[in-house]
């Protein structure tokens, strides 16, 4: 029996006036890939925020590799933010910000233990070359890539990535979804990835959870990219056919 | 240099200069990577409204500015945790409503109210032994703070990732204002309120043009701090000019001279390596 790395019973979330979430469950084993699709403010971020302790449930529960949301050792998950929150005149270099992963504070000085394992991780996403390149000099793709690494150099059980592939170049999403597959293959760390795409539901992912404030369906790929809920979740016949057309 | 350096108050104004410049340096690394230069501004005519009290009160200003200015920069925080109001608008709030405060003290305050003037300008020439332990203090309590610059940073860089790995970035923020608030309130004494910004915003905006990595940024920021009190003081000594204004023309003069440098610098770099 396959032991879970995520457990969501019945969660709902409100932010402010607004449910985003509404009791939505799904089980979600560990070394598994999932994708989490849906429409636009279909609360797909904010169930990653939750999961990550970021936004408090309002009804409901969850548990991340076997803790409540934010009370888990935080190094045991890596976090992909979009890359739109950061603050792109920081000055700072690649290897600062995957350091910065390692140790959990930004680096005033940076050891060569520390120099060497975030080398490591730069090398596994391809990314080596940039690791003296300033933050504020890197494409949206080479800085999606130095996030991925900064994840990976924690050696986490899980990995978040929100909407990785956003405005970023085809090498960068290539990486991205190479990296992931390696992650599928290995087993030994569990992938939550929030997207638009669903073509990267149909080729990297072991399950999918379809969203639209409630879970429209969770499962496999197969099961639950079909197109009677795909239209459930995305409503409008014009939605679907662009959902579809990514497929 | 200075034909004055064995006057105890040549002395007292150039080792408060160097340590004001010290801290304000040090935090202005933060407030001008947090886009809070507003803040430094609002703090000090905050500063006015506690050295009014103090002098309604009739106690030495710094005891009262301190804690006034700590309570309205932690009421700036609080306003913008609780609200969607942007940071300049919270500051805009608490900069009027503090002014106003200490015209209301001083209009209460029978009799000459110089002393709240000279705040407005500062002194640097005036710095008494209190002052100088006072600022001494501070700089020990930033120095105790040291742990929390990692943090400090991590959450200027990406908020979301420091409170994703469970940093305390709410606390921290209460923390790096109130002693933002303390930095400025001593400052005051020197270079008056309404010159206190440039202390925290030019040094490490200049240092902003050539950094490459924030500890850098701190470090340069530092340093051009010091180098300008120092070449301030003597420009106001031998033109016979403000010390404080002298010093902060003294601020802009190497932010201008470095903009020109880094700008050519890039040039250069861009016209070697065109980027396709």
């Amino acid at each position: 029996m396959s032991t879970l790395a995520v457990e969501v019973r019945d969660l709902s979330v409100r932010l402010g006036e607004r449910t985003v979430l509404e009791q939505v469950s799904f089980a979600l084993p560990a070394g598994a890939v999932l994708a989490v699709v849906g429409p636009n403010g279909s609360g797909k971020s904010t169930l990653l925020r939750t999961l990550l302790g970021l936004v408090p449930a309002s009804a409901g529960s969850a548990l991340v590799l076997g803790y409540s949301p934010g009370e888990g050792p935080p190094s045991a998950i890596g976090y992909v933010p979009q890359i739109k929150t950061l603050d792109r005149t920081f000055p700072g270099t690649s290897i600062d910000l995957v350091v910065s992963g390692i140790r959990r504070r930004w680096p005033w000085r940076i050891s060569r233990e520390e120099r060497q394992r975030a080398l490591t991780a730069l090398e596994l996403i391809g990314a080596q070359g940039l690791a003296d390149q300033a933050v504020a000099e890197l494409s949206g793709g080479e800085l999606q890539r130095v996030y991925l690494a900064r994840a990976a150099a924690r050696a986490p059980r899980l990995i978040m990535l929100d909407e990785p592939a956003t405005g970023i170049d085809m090498i960068g999403e290539e990486s991205i979804y190479r990296f992931i597959d390696a992650c599928r293959s290995e087993g030994a760390v569990t992938v939550i990835i929030v997207t638009h795409d669903l073509s990267v539901s149909h080729h990297h992912a072991t399950h999918v959870l379809l969203l639209n404030r409630r879970a429209v369906g969770f499962g496999s790929p197969s099961a639950i990219l079909t197109e009677d809920a795909l239209g459930r979740a995305y409503g409008h016949k014009e939605h679907l056919t662009t959902a579809r057309s990514h497929v | 240099m200075f034909e004055g350096l064995d006057q105890a108050f040549i002395q007292r104004a150039l080792a408060a200069g160097i340590l004001v410049a010290w801290l304000g340096s040090y935090f202005g690394a933060f407030v001008v990577q947090r886009g809070l230069s507003f803040l430094g501004d609002g703090l000090a005519h905050a500063a006015f409204g506690g050295v009014a009290l103090a002098l309604l009160l009739g106690i030495e200003p710094l005891w009262v500015a301190v804690p006034f200015t700590v309570a309205v920069a932690l009421a700036i925080t609080w306003v913008r945790e609780r609200t969607r109001l942007g940071a300049d608008t919270t500051v805009g709030i608490f900069f009027s409503v503090s002014v106003a405060l200490g015209v209301v003290f001083l209009s209460l305050k029978r009799g000459y109210t110089a002393d709240a003037f000279t705040f407005l300008f500062g002194s640097i020439l005036a710095v008494s032994g209190v002052d100088l332990w006072i600022i001494a203090l501070v700089v020990v309590a930033t120095a105790l703070a040291w742990p929390l610059w990692g943090r400090w940073a991590y959450a200027t860089f990406d908020r979301e990732l420091a409170l994703a790995d469970r940093l305390p970035v709410t606390r921290d923020d209460y923390l790096l204002t109130a002693y933002i608030a303390v930095a400025v309130v001593v400052g005051v004494k020197l270079v008056g309120i309404v010159l206190i910004t440039a202390f925290l915003v030019i040094p490490a905006a200049t240092a902003r043009l050539f950094a490459r990595s924030f500890a850098t940024m701190t470090l340069v920021a530092q340093g051009f701090g010091v180098a300008s009190v120092l070449a301030g003081l003597l420009l106001s000594y031998r033109l016979d000019i403000p010390s404080g204004a002298s010093i902060i023309l003294v601020q802009a003069g190497i932010f201008f001279a470095s903009m020109t440098v880094s700008q050519a610098v890039r040039r250069r770099s861009e016209a070697a390596s065109p980027r396709a």
